[in-house]
């Protein structure tokens, strides 16, 4: 039998499930604890003991985390990073780090050296790598004591050797630096590729701390299954993979959360809400995967090209404090957060939360009913038809078509919702809704992927594909998918504008079962 | 009047807007002209009106894919050497700097290289919109030259070319900016201060800037498509603005024919399932048509524009499953003429339908 366990750990709940052969056989909810690993165990510890599963029967471990994220956007753990861009004569007008918010690029920017190099869009080499140049700028920042490297080379998504060499001479320059090549992790678009490279380096340290810890962590449980991280697009890595690539994971509790509502509710095509402690996530599941977001996206401040989930958030959930201003009942923005279970009435505390009002109104029954019976009945209507026109406005907002859609209701504030929503087919909150994120993390599978142009009229099509198809799926195997097992999940090909000769950019996306894991999990 | 630091997020999302889809991404520009402008300096930013008859005017543009133009962005020297090139083979020194086009990226250049060059701008240009080739100018239109013009690349590579017309120069700086790496940087139209008087779309960096502020402070409001659109019907010469369609994209088709891409897109309405829209792209938007109607057509613009932000999408991210309003706006007067719609109406980018002017065309 495959027993997989599944953690998502959210600004508010670390939330953690046992899953066998596709069934929910345990879940647990914690609140994130300032000691997060502390707490990544202790839910391990309670959800197995819950299943009655034996530690020798876990194939894998795969966990949703926001630590990295939280590190960018709190900046915190950050590393100053020496930036090397391998383009010179191209790009000068735009030095790395412009257009970074000043306290980030502060953090981080050890400064940035420009070195002679790089490619065509074709692949053919523009200018021959400069490597009396990169070793000046290498020792350059040896003396300024920097650790983590971000090197970016002109068109390096296409051809990525000249960022290969660059690597053998930082590696013998600097046998201890940590090396991030941005075509690694980016796609064609060098300042967003870039600002990828340089967020990724200054986070390999606290990388290697969290992966080092999550290991202790399953060692201490006497685990002995992998371990895998949920990344931005709702796959997985492996956890030697992430300890290199903390920035593939930007994003990847809203994936999980989505992937974890299709997969609990059977249904590939949906509208899902996902009411969690301080926001709701509301988004739109497509065969199965979220719907992408069409606009570079923002980290921080900082522009990147990762695709990423397209979701409207509102600042409701079920620690939204509910309180009448001006005559109006107001649900949110602020919230109490984690401290939901000792601040809320019916939890013994004095904050009205929108989880109080859910409970006064028979929609929920969580804590001490008995104490939400004393706020003003009118205050419980008008907070609930709040929270319900806020959840309204939002799915009007996100639908795409007149169609009715189905809507599936999950995340640990989902009994605040009401189950008529205007427009909707019908509403469907799944068994084990409130941890449907660590659930998502379970299902997931190991991707790779491609972006390159092709001269059409150089190579043929097929030939293109293939080419693109061969790359990715490299790429995946690289990051612990096994190779028989790889299907493709896209092919975009996109004509290069304004351009003669039949120049398409091919982008393709595979994906594969785990390496070391057994069978599949099948719905 | 200068044209700011601040001016320049603005100046880059009404750019996008006017640029139909096409033009590029200005968001490179904006940080190109944004580091100029820190280093240089901000530009003056002159009306067409004030340029005196006897002044040296030269147009400055980037050539190429912006796809590749993400990558390989600009060097900063080639920019200056265009100028300087055509002004050494004109014996002459520019007085003034004119963008060539108004769409997308190239709004954003000659602001770049006025701050590096200390010259002044004209607020004016000679599409209007964006388009894909060098003979669709307004300036071509109405017996300006094209050639002498001056093409370098970031790596000194820098040539003069002479050429008959405006289409064979057209299709020799595309054979050689392909040389060159696809991205290269063009001086062309040198022409006197009455010319640029004459044969311009006037005013359009200062529209483009406030249709983009419109588009900013629209985005907090409830209905900031509405609010682009009423913006949109105070303005000189865009002022027949409509919507044409709220609608979901429900097929994406893109081929390459002939060197440039072609496009189909498809879209379903939100509210009644039974009405759809054909968008046909070639770089820009190029027709909007419903149920085999005409709503509007090349000139006249096509603005796709997401529909909680009125941000305007570009034609290469517009994807399947996309939420959209379809917004149509009239080209200006100089745009709409004879000898205007001979160069860039719809003949030109082999459409069979003739043009019409959005206002004749039947409302939905």
């Amino acid at each position: 039998m495959a027993t997989r366990i599944g953690v998502d750990v959210g600004g508010t709940n670390t939330d953690a499930v046992v899953v066998v052969d596709g069934r929910v056989v345990a879940a647990h909810k914690t609140p994130t604890t300032a000691d997060v690993t502390r707490g990544v165990v202790d839910a391990i510890g309670a959800v197995l003991a819950a299943s009655g599963r034996e530690v020798d029967e876990v194939e894998a471990v795969m966990i949703g985390t926001t630590h990295f994220t939280n590190a960018v956007l709190e900046r915190k753990g950050l590393l100053p990073v020496g930036v090397v861009r391998v383009a010179l004569p191209s790009t000068a007008a735009i030095p790395p780090l412009t257009d970074w918010p000043e306290d980030l690029s502060a953090l981080v920017g050890g400064g940035s050296w420009l070195v002679r190099g790089g490619y065509q869009y074709t692949g053919e080499v523009a200018d021959a790598l400069d490597e009396d140049g990169l070793v000046r700028a290498l020792r350059e920042m040896d003396a300024r004591g920097i650790r983590s490297v971000a090197l970016t080379g002109l068109f390096s998504p296409v051809n990525g050797a000249m960022e290969a060499r660059a690597a053998e001479i930082v590696h013998n320059e600097h046998p201890d630096a940590h090396l991030t090549l941005s075509s690694t992790i980016g796609r064609l678009g060098l300042l967003e590729r870039e600002n990828a490279a340089i967020l990724n380096a200054s986070l390999v340290d606290l990388s290697r701390r969290v992966v080092d810890a999550f290991r202790a962590a399953l060692s201490a449980l006497r685990i002995e299954a992998p371990l895998f991280i949920s990344q931005n697009d709702g796959t997985l890595m492996n956890d030697g993979f992430v300890a290199r690539y903390p920035v593939l994971t930007f994003a990847s509790g809203p994936t999980n959360s989505m992937r974890g509502a299709g997969f609990l509710s059977g249904l590939d095509d949906a509208l899902v809400v996902d009411v969690g402690g301080t926001t709701t996530d509301i988004g739109v599941l497509t065969r199965g995967f979220p719907r992408e977001s069409f606009i570079e996206s923002d980290i921080g401040g900082v522009r990147t090209n990762f695709r990423m989930p397209d979701l409207l958030v509102r600042a409701l959930g079920g620690g939204s404090r509910v309180a009448e201003r001006d005559g109006e009942v107001h649900v949110g923005p602020e919230s109490v957060g984690y401290r939901l279970t000792s601040e809320a009435v019916v939890f013994g505390g004095t904050t009205v939360t929108a989880t109080d009002v859910a409970v006064a109104a028979g929609l929920a029954d969580i804590g001490d009913r008995s104490r939400a019976r004393r706020l003003p009945g009118d205050t419980v209507r008008r907070g609930v038809e709040r929270v319900q026109g806020i959840v309204e406005e939002g799915v009007d907002r996100m639908k795409t078509s007149a169609e009715p859609l189905p809507l599936v209701l999950v995340g640990g504030g989902a009994a605040l919702v009401e189950r008529d929503i205007p427009g909707v087919s019908e509403v469907v909150v799944p068994e084990h809704a409130g941890v449907a994120n660590a659930v998502g993390a379970t299902i997931a599978k190991i991707s790779g992927e491609t972006d390159r142009v092709f001269s059409y009229e150089k190579t043929e099509r097929a030939e293109a594909i293939e080419t693109a198809t061969r790359e990715a799926a490299e790429r995946a195997v690289a990051a612990g998918a096994v190779a028989e097992s790889i299907e493709t999940l896209e092919v975009e090909e996109l004509p290069v504008a304004y351009v003669p000769g039949g120049s398409v950019r091919v982008r393709v996306k595979v994906a594969g079962d785990m390496a070391g894991a057994t069978a599949g999990i099948s719905p | 009047m200068k044209l700011e630091r601040g001016d320049l997020l603005h100046l880059a999302t009404g750019a996008a807007f006017l640029g139909a889809g096409g033009g590029g991404d200005p968001y490179l520009g904006r940080l190109l002209a944004r580091a100029a402008i820190d280093a240089f300096g901000a530009p003056e930013l002159c009306p067409a009106e004030t340029v005196p008859d006897g002044a040296r005017v030269l147009t400055i543009a980037m050539l190429g894919a912006p796809t590749i133009m993400l990558e390989k962005a600009v060097a900063g020297d080639e920019v200056d050497m265009a100028i300087r090139r055509l002004e050494a083979h004109l014996g002459e020194t520019a007085d003034y700097l004119m963008p060539l086009e108004i769409g997308g990226i190239n709004s954003l250049v000659p602001v770049m290289a006025a701050a590096r060059l200390g010259l002044p701008l004209i607020d004016a240009d000679g599409m209007g919109r964006a388009f894909p080739e060098l003979q669709m100018t307004t300036f071509n239109a109405h017996g300006v030259s094209t050639t002498p013009l001056a093409l370098t690349d970031d790596h000194g590579t820098w040539l003069l070319l002479e050429a008959p017309d405006a289409g064979s120069a057209e299709g020799m700086i595309r054979t050689v900016s392909v040389a060159l790496g696809c991205s290269a940087v063009l001086c062309s139209y040198p022409m006197t201060g009455r010319q640029a008087k004459d044969c311009s779309v006037h005013g359009t960096l200062s529209v483009a800037r406030d249709v983009g502020r419109a588009i900013h402070s629209g985005t907090r409001s409830a209905d900031p498509v509405g609010a682009l659109i009423e913006h949109m019907r105070t303005t000189p010469h865009y002022a027949e603005c409509r919507l044409l369609f709220d609608g979901r994209v429900v097929d994406v088709r893109r081929e390459v024919e002939g060197g440039f891409s072609v496009g189909h897109l498809r879209l379903a309405h939100v509210e009644n399932r039974d009405r759809h829209m054909e968008i046909v792209v070639q770089n820009e938007f190029l027709l909007a048509r419903e149920g085999g109607r005409l709503r509007a057509v090349v000139p006249d613009l096509v603005c796709l524009v997401e529909r909680e932000t009125a941000q305007p999408v570009p034609a290469d991210s517009v994807r399947y499953g996309q939420r959209l309003k379809v917004l149509g706006v009239s080209a200006p007067p100089v745009m709409r003429s004879p000898e205007s719609l001979s160069i860039f109406g719809p003949q030109a980018f082999g459409l069979e339908e003739a043009f019409v002017p959005l206002e004749s065309l039947a409302d939905a």
